[in-house]
């Protein structure tokens, strides 16, 4: 039997080790083996992913916090302070066998496990995608349960619920909005508090991914100029593109910040104050002075360059407002081209508006497409987030596409922007209309040509797919599946 | 870097019959070989580490230790007890007391030597070798092979 053990102290410098010492001595008495990371002062050698998967027990001795104990999610544990390992090591030895014997409690996959953490020594390409599927894994069950709970909202409450709650214009009728939570469920229903909480899901999905792709690469110090940085970037309107940003410079902050060797003095408060502070402060002005003011110009400067081309050919002005839809999902871009189908809704043009809904339920429907048809090209989690993308992007919620553009950008990106701009120009060719600003399917009343516009819909998921099949074979053709299976194992079960 | 232990640092005739008692006359050892700046500091140092949990550790051993300001070198001191002493272990008393300065901060490695001296710590033989030395320098030469391989 293997074990492996993690063992620390107040001090660090005596007990620490006596329980490693201890722990070794038992296990080789009783002829097993054991791999100790001693968390004390004298500095550890951190236990390797494949030591702790290849173990069939742990051992924690410790009086202070295990660091990472999610390492260790799903194995069977035997936790104790660090005297019982002292004192009777073969004892904690004898309990780890038991308890390797009867199995981890819980399946392992049936676990919420939320971390995929980078291994060590790890290439650079394989850990900037570590760190992507860290803050993806996190972000996946915001989506998840945001958007079906959105797309429930139009089931139950008809997809106006959406302006009913947040203000607008639908089908010729304006709503206010309801500014208090507490009047949602009077005014507006059911359907109005699914949709109320559903929104606020999603808006935490650029937050949560930026916060823990820094989580993923510089630990727990990261999270808080992370999810600040991803905030910033959703108020921005930098959309998920943004959050992949602030995240990776909050990452790359927090790493620098903690290579600088400070006093043992300041050292106990660098993680949880100095750290935080400076990297939040440099990440937050980043977001709001560098990359705010640009976004804002290019979204003026798109908005502009569209109602340009409105008078121009308009299956071509399909064919863009597709490429933009499918760009960020969500993001500026996508919102630019948005906007332009609602302006032009509110001056009679449904046309326009037909497209874009269109090309804005393609990118979820076509990925969710090329995760049935090829299941082993996707990791667990990756599959998991494909089943909720169907309902998302029937119900027009394009960000249902981002757990798998986050991931993986420039695979997935293209191949949805080509997709949808297939669906866009479709749909201006055969004449669909849409008198509703948003609800996908649920709206198909509203929509002039209805059969054909699901057929342009369904080509365009068609094409989407075919392309991120193709592309995800380019450059990985034999992309190790083991890593992928490792990387799918500890990833979140949506 | 220093010699972790001296014969000076040994003290084969403990006659203090508690916890404060035996550290403060070890102490004092560390203060003489210039080890330790100031008594009273570090020995608060030790007492709030040995108030977080006793260092008691079956077997008939006590290990008071601090990372101090107060340390300046890294060191050792070594106490026998024939009466034993109560360090909170739950088989009795210590009969053989470590008292491990550290310096706050600084370099790793005395911390690596300490690391391993602690290790030692759980050897019987080594035990049996310290109960058995006939004078301080013997003491000296035992850790020093045990816990350098010299």
């Amino acid at each position: 039997m293997r074990f492996v053990a993690v063992t620390s102290c107040p001090t660090g410098i005596a007990h620490t080790y006596m329980a490693a010492e201890s722990l070794e001595q038992a296990a080789k008495a009783a002829g097993y083996e054991i791999k100790v990371e001693t968390q004390g002062a004298a500095g550890s050698t951190p236990l390797s992913a494949a030591e702790i998967a290849a173990a069939d027990a742990v051992v924690f001795a410790a009086d202070v916090e295990v660091r990472e104990r999610q390492r260790f999610a799903g194995k069977p544990t035997i936790s104790a302070g660090v005297k019982a390992a002292i004192n009777n090591g073969a004892g904690l030895i004898a309990q780890a066998a038991e308890a390797a014997e009867s199995g981890p409690a819980p399946e392992p996959a049936a676990q919420p496990q939320l971390a995929s953490k980078v291994e060590a020594g790890a290439g650079p390409g394989t850990r900037l995608r570590q760190w992507l599927m860290t803050g993806v894994s996190y972000m996946i069950p915001f989506v998840a349960a945001g958007g079906i709970l959105i797309a429930l909202s139009f089931m139950i409450g008809g997809a106006q619920v959406a302006k009913v709650v947040g203000g607008g214009d639908f089908h010729g009728v304006h709503y206010a909005g309801i500014t208090d939570p507490a009047q949602v469920l009077s005014q507006a229903g059911i359907g109005g508090v699914l949709f109320l909480i559903g929104s606020t899901a999603f808006k935490m999905l650029v937050p949560i991914l930026s916060g823990f792709i820094a989580f993923g690469m510089a630990d727990r110090p990261g999270i808080a100029p992370g999810v600040v940085g991803g905030l910033l970037a959703s108020a921005i309107g930098a959309g998920f593109l943004g959050g992949l940003v602030s995240g990776l410079l909050s990452g790359f902050v927090v790493l620098g910040l903690k290579k600088i060797k400070v006093p043992r003095g300041v050292a106990g408060v660098m993680p949880v104050v100095v750290i935080p502070l400076i990297a939040s402060l440099v990440v937050g002005l980043a977001m709001v002075v560098v990359v705010g003011g640009p976004i804002a110009s290019a979204q003026t400067g798109m908005t502009n360059w569209l109602t340009g081309l409105s008078g121009g050919t308009a299956w071509l002005l399909g064919a863009l407002l597709g490429l933009m839809m499918a760009f960020d999902m969500g993001g500026p871009v996508n919102k630019v081209a948005y906007t332009f189908g609602l302006a032009a809704l509110s001056s009679g043009n449904t046309t326009m508006m037909a497209a874009v809904m269109a090309a804005g339920m393609t990118p979820p429907l076509g990925i969710a497409l090329a995760t049935v048809v090829r299941k082993h090209m996707f990791t667990k989690a990756e599959r998991q987030a494909g089943q909720a993308a169907w309902l998302l992007g029937l119900s027009f919620i394009t960000e249902g596409a981002i757990p798998f553009a986050a991931a993986d950008p420039f695979r997935v990106i293209p191949s949805a922007m080509i997709g949808s701009a297939a669906t866009g120009v479709l749909s201006v060719v055969f004449g669909a209309t849409s008198q509703a600003p948003h609800g996908g399917i649920w709206v198909v009343g509203l929509v002039g040509h209805p059969l054909l516009y699901l057929v342009a819909i369904g080509i365009g998921m068609a094409v989407t797919c075919g392309c991120l099949l193709l592309a995800k074979n380019i450059g990985r053709a034999k992309e190790p599946a083991a890593q992928r299976a490792t990387v799918s194992a500890e990833t979140v079960a949506a | 870097m220093s010699e972790l232990i001296t014969a000076d640092l040994v003290d084969l005739e403990l006659t203090g019959t508690d916890r404060a008692e035996v550290t403060g006359a070890l102490a004092r050892r560390l203060v003489e070989a210039g080890r330790v700046r100031n008594l009273d500091g570090f020995l608060a140092d030790i007492r709030k580490r040995e108030e977080q949990m006793p260092t008691g550790i079956e077997g008939g051993i006590g290990i008071p230790h601090a990372r101090s300001a107060h340390v300046t070198a890294p060191a050792l001191a070594f106490g026998r007890s024939k009466a034993g002493v109560d360090f909170g272990a739950d088989d009795g008393p210590a009969h053989l007391i470590f008292l491990i300065a550290a310096p706050d901060g600084g370099g790793q490695d005395h911390l690596t030597i300490l690391a391993s001296l602690a290790r030692r710590l759980m050897h019987e033989s080594f035990r049996q070798s310290l109960l058995d030395a006939g004078d301080a320098q013997t003491v000296v030469e035992v850790i020093k092979k045990e816990v350098f391989g010299q």
